[in-house]
Parts: C-alpha cells; sequence; structure tokens
C-alpha cells in the first residue's frame, strides 16, 4: 500500500521538476534570462489566520534570474539541487539535506569554485523548491535526522514492525522524520493527552518517573525545535485520537517561539502550518508567573541577554502573540530580567517536576492558550 | 633618586678621602692640565668614531666602502660628460690556504673601476688619503658627494683593519700614461702617505681604478651591496653596472636611458640658507672690498639694489669694508638679511632624475604590473633648493601573477586559500645615492606612513606601511641634503620636505588608486561573463540530465551565452581589459603591464638598445604567435596597421624604426600583427632576461 502511495506522487513531483528544466531551455530558445519565481519566506510574506489559528503564506515571490551576477550562483545551484531531487525520485530513495550537499559538491570545470561551499548554502535552496514547487520535504524525499522521542501508551506501524511505545523502556521510540500515515501507522492510541516536552532532559526525567502510565499520556520531546516529524506525529494524533496537546518548554523567548511554532507553524515554511499546525495546543510552562507560584528562588534564574530581550521584544509584535494573557506574560519576563530553565525545578527536588510541578499544573488547568 | 645614587656611588672609589681630605690643595695644576691639552686630527678622530661614518659592522663597512668609490666614480663621470660604465668587484682575499667560501670571509678586496675622466697624477694622494680634502664641500651643486670624507675613510679603514694601502690606477685619456699609487693615510698628520708611485701598462683607455682591501662580511639580502647595486641601477638608468660578487657569478645592471642626468649648475648660498658663524666667516674671507658688493656677488639672489636696501635698513654703510664688520653690527646685518624678502634660490641647480628615467629603472628592475613616477616642482628649505621625486610598481608582473592564479587543489569545506599580506618596500634616494640605514628616522618613510593609501585601494594598517605587493620610490634632490648624521643614512624631516613627499606619494597614490579601480571595473566585467559562462555548463548538464539526457545541450549553451554576452557588455570588457589591443588609459607618466604586453610610456621601456641578435628576435616573434589570443585577430590588423603607417608623434623615430624593421621581416599580414605587439611587448622578455 505504501509503495503504491509513493509512486502516485512521484510522477507528479518529478514533473515539477523537470518543469525547471523546461523553463530554461524555454528562456534560452526566446534569448530571455531564465528566471525563477521563488515564494518569500520571511515575516513579510506571512499572515496570522486568525480563524483557523495557524500562520498562512503570503503571495509575494522574488525573481531568481541567471544572467544577474548576484543571483547567477543561486541559479545554478538550483538546478543542480532540483537534478538530485530528480535523481531520487527516480530511484525512490530517501535522503538527507547533508547527502543533498554532497551530492551536488563538485568543482567547477576549468575553474577552482565549488558549487558549494557548506551545507548552509544547500538547505536554503531546497526548502526554495519545497515552496516554489509546492511540495514538502517528504514529497522530495529528503528526510531530516530522527530529532526526537515518543513513550507512552501508543501502537505504530512502521516498515511492518509493530511497535508499542509503552514497552519500549525508558528510552522510547525515535521519532522518523517522515510520519505520514502510508509510512507510519497509529494503530491504537489509549492516551488521555499529549505533552510534548522542549528538553530531551526534562522527557527523561518524565519517562524515568513513568509520568505517562500515572497520567495516560503521550511523552514528546523534539529535543529543542521540534523536527516535522515529531510535529507532524502530535498533530495527528490531535487529528486522529481528539486528543489535547500540552507544551512544556524553558521560560524564555526560544521557549515560547518553540510553542508558537507548534501552535500556528512556522515563518520560514508557513506553507506546511496547515498539516503541522496545532492551533489547540496549550502552553503549560514554564510561565514567567511559576517562579512566585511555585516558590522557585530567584538565584536559579538567569539573567536575559541582549539578544532575549530583543527576541522577546518581537514577539510582542506578532500578531499570534497578541493575546492579553500572553502579552502580559512576556512583558512579565522583561521585567524581572530574568528567565528560568525547565531543569531549575530540579532546585526543590529531583522528581519536583513530575510529583510537583505537573499534577498541579494539571489539576488546575493552569495553562495559557 | 639617580642623583642620589649618583654621589653616592661616585665618591666611593679611593678618590673620596682624598678629595674630602686634600680638598683645599690642588691635585693637578692649570700648568699641568694645560700641558695634556693636545691637537685632535681629524683622522684620529675618525678612527675612534667610525661608526659615524658607516663603518659599524663588517657587514656595513663592505658596503660604505663600495658605496664610497661607486658615489665618486658616478659623481666623477657625470661631471665629465660620460656616461657611466662602473664595474665592481668583490673577491675573498685569502688569509694563508684556501679561500674560505664568501660567506665565511672575513676580508675582500673591493675594486671599482670606472671610465670617468681620471685624475691627474699630483692629486691622487690626497683624494684618497688626506680626510676633508674634496672637490665638492665648498661649492654648492648638487652632487652624490659632499664633504670629501667617504672614500678617504673606507682606505683609512682599510688600513686599519688590514694594514693593507689603497691602490689606485688613473688614467685621464688615452694618450696619457696610466699611473699606479698605493697610498695610506697618516692618521696623526691627516697626510697621506705614498708607499709605491709608478706608470703602469693599462687595458682602460680613460679612469679610474680604486682597490682597497678591507675586513668584511658578505651576507646578502637587506642592506646588502647587492641591494646597494640594485637600486642604484634604478636610479641611474643611465649608468652601465656590471658587478662581479665575491661568489663568483657576474651581474649586469644595463644601461636603459641614454641620455646623461643635465648637468647640476654650481650655485651661491642663498641668504637665507646660511648660519650665523658661516656668515662671519663668509665676510671675512670675501674677496669684496664693499659690503654691498658682498652682499650681491657672494649670495645668490641678491641683486646691488637689495644689497644696497639691506644696509640701509641695517643702518651699515653700504662701502664699508667687509672685513671691518663685528659683533653686534653684524648681528644686526644678518637679522636683516633674514627679514628681508629675497627670492626663492634658483632651482636650475638641480638635476632631477625626472620622472622616464624613474619609470625606464623601475621597469628594468622590478616586475610589476603597474608603474608611474612623479617629479615635483623645485622648492626651497633654509635657503637650499630641493626637487622631490616619487615612484611607484605595483603588482607582481605577469607571469608572477598569472602562476597565482591557476588552480590548485579543489578547497574543501572550511579551508581558504591564504591571501599574500606583504607589505611595500620602500627604496629612498637623496641625490641618486640608494639609502639603505636607519629607514624608520627617515623622512621619506615618515612620509610614506602618513599618507593615506586607503584613498587609493591598498590596504594599510595603522601606522603601518601599505600591503601588497608594491615597491615605493622617493628620491630627493638638493644641493645640500640634510642628512640625520654623517653616514648619510636618512633624511632630516624638514616640514617643507616632508610636504612635497607627501605630495609627490599622493599623485602616485592617485594613479596608482586609477589603475586599481579601472582594472577592478574591467576585471568585474569579465567575472560575471566568466560565471555566466562556468554556470552556464553547469545549469545546461543539469538540465540535460532533468530531461532524461535528451536535450540538445550545445544549441542550449550557444543560446545562453548569447544572451550572456549581450547583457555584459561583450566586447567592451575585452577592450577595458586590454584583450583586443586597446590603448593605455590616460594616465601621465605610468607604464601598465599585462600579460599582453605593455602600455603607456612604451619607448621608455622599449628603449632597450636592440643588441639582440636577429635569431632572437625571430624566435620571438613566433613565440608571439603562438600566445596570441584568437578571435580578435581582424580588430587588432586594422589597429596595428594604422600604427605602422602613421606612427604617432609620441613614440621615438627609433621606435618606429624597430616597428618598420619587423613588418619587413614577417612577410604575412597576421605576423605583422605580432611584430606590432612585439614592438610593444617583445622588449620586455628580452630586458627581463638580462636581469
Amino acid at each position: 500500500m505504501a509503495q503504491t502511495a509513493k509512486h502516485k506522487k512521484n510522477g507528479v513531483v518529478e514533473k515539477k521538476l523537470v518543469g525547471l528544466a523546461d523553463l530554461v531551455v524555454t528562456a534560452a530558445q526566446r534569448s530571455k534570462d531564465p528566471t525563477l519565481a521563488i515564494p518569500i519566506r520571511a515575516l513579510s510574506n506571512v499572515s496570522f489566520n486568525e480563524r483557523k489559528g495557524m500562520i498562512e503564506m503570503g503571495h509575494k515571490k522574488q525573481a531568481r534570474s541567471f544572467f544577474n551576477v548576484g543571483m547567477a550562483k543561486k541559479f545554478m545551484q538550483t538546478m543542480l539541487v532540483a537534478d538530485a531531487l530528480s535523481e531520487l525520485q527516480r530511484a525512490a530513495l530517501t535522503t538527507s539535506l547533508r547527502e543533498i550537499y554532497y551530492r551536488t559538491k563538485h568543482t567547477i570545470q576549468d575553474s577552482h569554485e565549488n558549487t558549494f561551499d557548506t551545507q548552509d548554502e544547500s538547505d536554503p535552496i531546497i526548502e526554495d523548491l519545497e515552496v516554489s514547487l509546492a511540495a514538502l520535504r517528504e514529497e522530495l524525499h529528503v528526510r531530516a535526522e530522527n530529532g526526537g522521542s515518543v513513550v507512552g501508551p501508543l501502537v505504530l506501524e512502521d516498515d511492518g514492525d509493530r511497535v508499542d511505545c509503552a514497552k519500549l523502556g525508558k528510552g522510547g521510540y525515535s521519532v522518523p522524520s517522515i510520519v505520514e500515515p502510508e509510512y507510519v501507522d497509529i494503530r491504537r492510541c489509549t492516551a488521555d493527552f499529549v505533552l510534548l516536552v522542549e528538553k530531551g532532559t526534562q522527557w527523561n526525567r518524565l519517562s524515568e518517573d513513568k509520568f505517562w502510565r500515572r497520567y495516560n499520556c503521550v511523552l514528546l520531546t523534539g529535543n529543542g525545535q521540534p523536527p516535522r516529524g515529531v510535529r507532524r506525529l502530535a498533530r495527528r494524533m490531535h487529528e486522529e485520537y481528539r486528543l489535547p496537546v500540552y507544551v512544556l518548554v524553558d521560560n524564555d523567548p526560544w521557549g515560547y517561539y518553540i510553542y508558537s511554532v507548534i501552535k500556528q507553524g512556522s515563518i520560514n515554511l508557513a506553507f506546511e502550518s496547515q498539516r503541522m499546525a496545532i492551533p489547540k495546543a496549550k502552553f503549560m510552562g514554564l510561565s514567567s508567573a511559576d517562579p512566585e507560584r511555585y516558590g522557585l528562588p530567584r538565584n536559579v534564574g538567569i539573567k536575559l541577554n541582549e539578544k532575549d530581550i530583543t527576541r522577546a521584544k518581537e514577539l510582542l509584535n506578532y500578531q499570534w502573540f497578541q493575546k492579553p494573557a500572553w502579552q502580559q506574560e512576556i512583558k512579565r519576563m522583561l521585567s524581572s530580567g530574568l528567565k528560568y530553565e525547565l531543569d531549575a525545578l530540579a532546585n526543590k527536588d529531583f522528581q519536583y517536576l513530575t510529583k510537583k510541578y505537573l499534577p498541579r499544573k494539571l489539576k488546575e488547568k493552569d495553562w495559557l492558550d | 633618586m639617580a642623583k642620589k645614587t649618583q654621589t653616592a656611588v661616585a665618591p666611593k672609589p679611593e678618590k673620596k678621602p682624598a678629595a674630602k681630605a686634600a680638598k683645599p690643595t690642588q691635585t693637578v695644576t692649570a700648568v699641568e692640565m694645560g700641558a695634556r691639552q693636545r691637537e685632535i686630527s681629524v683622522s684620529e678622530f675618525f678612527t675612534k668614531n667610525r661608526h659615524l661614518l658607516g663603518f659599524d659592522n663588517p657587514r656595513k663597512a663592505l658596503l660604505t666602502c663600495v658605496k664610497e668609490a661607486v658615489d665618486n666614480a658616478l659623481d666623477a663621470c657625470e661631471e665629465a660628460g660620460i656616461l657611466p660604465d662602473v664595474t665592481v668587484h668583490l673577491e675573498v682575499v685569502e688569509s694563508g690556504g684556501t679561500p674560505p667560501p664568501a660567506s665565511q670571509a672575513t676580508r675582500f678586496r673591493v675594486t671599482v673601476m670606472d671610465n670617468g675622466p681620471g685624475i691627474v697624477r699630483q692629486h691622487i694622494p690626497r683624494i684618497f688619503a688626506k680626510l676633508l680634502y674634496g672637490s665638492k664641500f665648498h661649492r654648492l651643486r648638487m652632487s652624490r658627494g659632499q664633504q670629501g670624507i667617504g672614500i678617504s675613510a673606507a682606505g683609512m679603514y682599510g688600513q686599519l683593519t688590514t694594514g693593507k694601502p689603497v691602490k689606485i690606477i688613473s688614467r685621464t685619456g688615452p694618450k696619457a700614461a696610466a699611473h699606479y699609487f698605493e697610498v695610506q693615510i697618516d692618521t696623526k698628520k691627516n697626510e697621506p702617505l705614498v708607499h709605491e708611485n709608478k706608470q703602469v701598462e693599462w687595458d682602460q683607455p680613460q679612469g679610474t681604478q680604486v682597490s682597497i682591501e678591507v675586513e668584511g662580511r658578505y651576507q646578502k639580502g637587506r642592506a646588502s651591496v647587492d641591494e646597494y647595486l640594485e637600486q642604484t641601477s634604478i636610479a641611474n638608468p643611465h649608468v652601465k653596472l656590471i658587478y662581479r660578487t665575491p661568489e663568483g657569478e657576474t651581474k649586469e645592471f644595463p644601461r636603459t636611458y641614454h641620455e646623461l642626468p643635465p648637468a647640476p649648475r654650481e650655485i651661491k648660498p642663498h641668504p637665507y640658507g646660511i648660519e650665523f658663524g658661516m656668515f662671519l666667516k663668509m665676510l671675512h674671507d670675501t674677496k669684496s672690498h664693499q659690503v654691498s658688493g658682498f652682499l650681491s656677488s657672494d649670495f645668490c639672489r641678491v641683486s646691488p639694489h637689495v644689497a644696497d636696501e639691506i644696509c640701509k635698513t641695517a643702518k651699515v654703510s653700504p662701502g664699508g669694508k667687509p672685513r671691518s664688520i663685528h659683533g653686534s653690527v653684524a648681528e644686526t646685518l644678518y637679522k636683516t638679511i633674514q627679514t628681508t624678502k629675497i627670492m626663492a634660490p634658483p632651482t636650475n641647480c638641480l638635476s632631477p632624475i625626472g620622472e622616464k628615467a624613474i619609470l625606464s629603472g623601475l621597469y628594468k628592475q622590478i616586475k610589476g604590473e603597474f608603474y608611474t613616477a612623479v617629479s615635483r616642482p623645485p622648492t626651497v628649505y633654509r635657503g637650499n633648493p630641493f626637487i622631490i621625486e616619487a615612484g611607484l610598481a605595483f603588482g607582481k608582473g605577469p607571469d608572477e601573477a598569472a602562476k597565482t592564479t591557476q588552480a590548485s587543489a579543489p578547497l574543501a569545506e572550511g579551508e581558504e586559500r591564504d591571501e599574500d599580506s606583504e607589505l611595500a618596500r620602500v627604496i629612498r634616494y637623496a641625490n641618486r645615492v640608494p639609502l639603505l640605514y636607519q629607514q624608520s628616522a627617515c623622512a621619506t618613510f615618515k612620509a610614506v606612513l602618513d599618507t593615506t593609501w586607503r584613498n587609493y585601494g591598498i590596504t594599510q594598517s595603522r601606522g603601518a606601511l601599505p600591503a601588497g605587493p608594491m615597491v615605493i620610490f622617493v628620491h630627493m634632490a638638493s644641493v645640500w641634503v640634510p642628512f640625520t648624521s654623517e653616514s648619510k643614512e636618512a633624511i632630516a624631516d624638514y616640514d617643507e620636505i616632508q610636504k612635497e613627499i607627501t605630495l609627490a606619494l599622493r599623485e602616485c597614490g592617485r594613479r596608482l588608486g586609477l589603475f586599481l579601480r579601472r582594472r577592478e571595473r574591467a576585471q568585474s566585467e569579465y567575472r560575471r561573463r566568466n560565471i555566466f559562462e562556468l554556470y552556464i555548463e553547469e545549469v545546461v548538464e543539469a538540465c540535460n540530465r532533468l530531461k532524461g539526457g535528451k536535450l540538445p545541450t550545445e544549441k542550449l549553451k550557444a543560446q545562453l551565452q548569447k544572451i550572456a554576452s549581450s547583457r555584459t557588455g561583450g566586447l567592451k570588457t575585452d577592450e577595458a581589459l586590454g584583450k583586443a589591443g586597446a590603448g593605455p588609459e590616460g594616465l601621465p607618466h605610468s607604464i601598465i603591464v599585462t600579460p599582453e604586453g605593455i602600455e603607456g610610456e612604451v619607448e621608455v621601456a622599449a628603449a632597450v638598445p636592440s643588441v639582440v641578435p636577429p635569431t632572437e628576435e625571430a624566435a620571438q616573434v613566433e613565440w608571439l604567435d603562438e600566445e596570441k589570443p584568437v578571435g580578435t585577430s581582424s580588430k587588432q590588423q586594422k589597429r596595428a596597421s594604422k600604427k605602422l603607417s602613421a606612427p604617432s608623434a609620441k613614440r621615438s623615430g627609433k621606435h618606429a624604426d624597430q616597428l618598420g624593421l619587423f613588418s619587413v621581416e614577417t612577410p604575412s599580414g597576421k605576423n605583422a600583427v605580432a611584430a606590432g605587439k612585439a614592438g610593444k611587448s617583445g622588449k620586455a622578455p628580452v630586458a627581463r632576461r638580462k636581469r
């Protein structure tokens, strides 16, 4: 079943990629400068759809033409990446971003110039192709690293193997980057809610303490900014099993942003919001109100640095942080001048998170929307 | 604090009790002390203070000996109006047994021979073995030597370190006999001692040869004899220098400029440049009988009218005897002169090297891509006229440049190609003599540092020399160069001098900046096309693979290349880069060297005498033919034929002849193009090869 689905998609994506070559050929025939139109991936080109509760991409595009000194190299690189991607399509293989980089890197003939110098040059081009061809990264057969773990009353089927996430010890199941139904099938899920934790360390704490068993939940982590697989899996459980999703992050601007990406989608890949975003996700903590409420001493806080402050001020202006509760939340952090890590809870007790903090949060329904 | 320790330490020796106890009684009487007073001969003074004359260490001493002898030779030739041919020969002197290698040797024989006017027999001993004896001290005339110390000091140094006399052969003409002398200096009396004096057979029709044996050290590199001779050759392209190194090599620095510099005229001192003591002496020594006559005849720019005016304001009788003026009267007179408005001294007493000659010299000795030279108008400091000249050679030369652009191994991630960060080299001259020591004390060096090279597209760290493959040439010509010491190593920084140097350097910098900007612009155009050409290949290949290898790749490439060419200025870029043989870039007194040839003051560069055998010339034409870029021939041909039929007035007749010669030798039209190029660039490799 999975195989046929894959093949069905192949045709479409490959056609799109070949279309790029046609574009060059036609432009050359008409003595025109070959130009690609690439949707802009920036704050200026996204809008917040309040009704849907997610970030949507606008229609602004930038031209990337070949015969422009500033863009020539990028254009050439785009064509090389397109070629590599179509090779993947034909061979029905998946690959990583880094492999694409190595695959397309070579020294241009009769020069000492490399097509790519670092991976930083090829990654954005893949994203450019994703948005301009309106193809998902999975559809392009590019996977990210397995960046997350899951544990809890959840049964999956992956490549024909049955995976019971309740029987995988404290390590859990490593979430692959592609969790579309044709790759990973959710067989059963009996949890009451999903808890997405920013930090792997705190996820380990919760997993070790079998928090999920006691509160019947699925524990997910993305080790920082959650990768697509983790977000997509959370979204699927939310969508297919109607599970509420709670997010537990550090109390700093980056934590807020991680939450907002899970909830509304990211600016960079806004076009994927409709598949990824969980507009009903709740922010459980760490809130800037928590240190006072839970009696965390001031000395376990960290002073906000310049970057934190600018970032926090940027967040204040984002459309999706305009709710009064959120404005208050961010401003409170700014006025205290401190940020707190989840790990700081260990100051009270090693198991404070499992035994006191989360139970109280859940009991009081103390979260932000 | 320091005082305290001094008083505490000084009386400590045994003298202390004596001084205290015998305070009333004098230990030495005035008579006894008087008996100790003795005259110090100049020679004795200099034996003790030889560092003042540049004999501080063996290496520098060797250089100083060569320098003094060469300077004298050049001065003599130029004064006599002879194009100088100078041979310098350094030999290792063995002290029993096998001679050590040059780098280990401690004794050398320095022999310098010229084709100058020779020296009259009677003068030889005193010129070479009496300090402060010379023709140049008492007159204000631009020359290399000034005091009459140099060569005799070198001789004295040799005498001190090896005990050997100075050996001289001199001949005043083909009909006169050659005289051989061996002289030493009597250091007490500062008089020559003649050891040997005879007539000899000499193969030279005219000239002088000096041979001094000294203790020294031969080491190449900075401030070496080699460097000195090289720099001499740059500033004196009219000199033919042959140098036999102690290692047995013979280096020839050919003559590239066939005119003698105009002979500098002697001038009277300008009243502003004279000190009071000197003034008194002049008053006493004058031949004039009247004060007004003295003023108008012993100084320059003082007319009888001005002299009368001075006398009037100083309340001195114009008809009074100069010798009767003493004390306060003389002082008033002196002060009045300083406040009277007197015209600046004449500047025809100076003989600058000239922009063309500087270019020629730089071009001959330094490989580069851009050369320029600036001569400032004459100016005056302390009543002494002077001229500043500056030159600049930039770049690595086309061969070097081509080498560096050659691709090496492909770069891995994180690797970068290392950039050169060498600093510019400053070469300094005073009256055409290279200055090799005390660079940082010199006004020229300070002026180079003070120039903001960044304005001209050259990187420069704060308080450092500009960075880049660059040689900066600065020359000061003056009747009296103000050196910071007797060994003539650095020019004192008078404001007037500093200002002139800065102005000259700025002009050089401006031209270099223009050149660099133009080249940058042309290259960026070229690079644009280049990257398109590179990327077209990649894009076409990628498209072809996308289309499953079914694309007419050659057609697509051609189409894209056409678009690229139409979008980047096409032929114009070729011209800006000199690819199509375009002309110079309107920079005055500059030479631009590209891999295809040289542009600018071509005749300067091509002024190498055509003594090259014809076979080699023919070979060169062929070589150029091969190197010629393809695809520009028709355009070039037109250009070349234009040049051939009507050589522009700017080109010298000789050059036109050369062009004509080439075109006769090469029958086909295509070769005529190459010949036209050979006229421009073909000379370059010839000159280079000789280096």
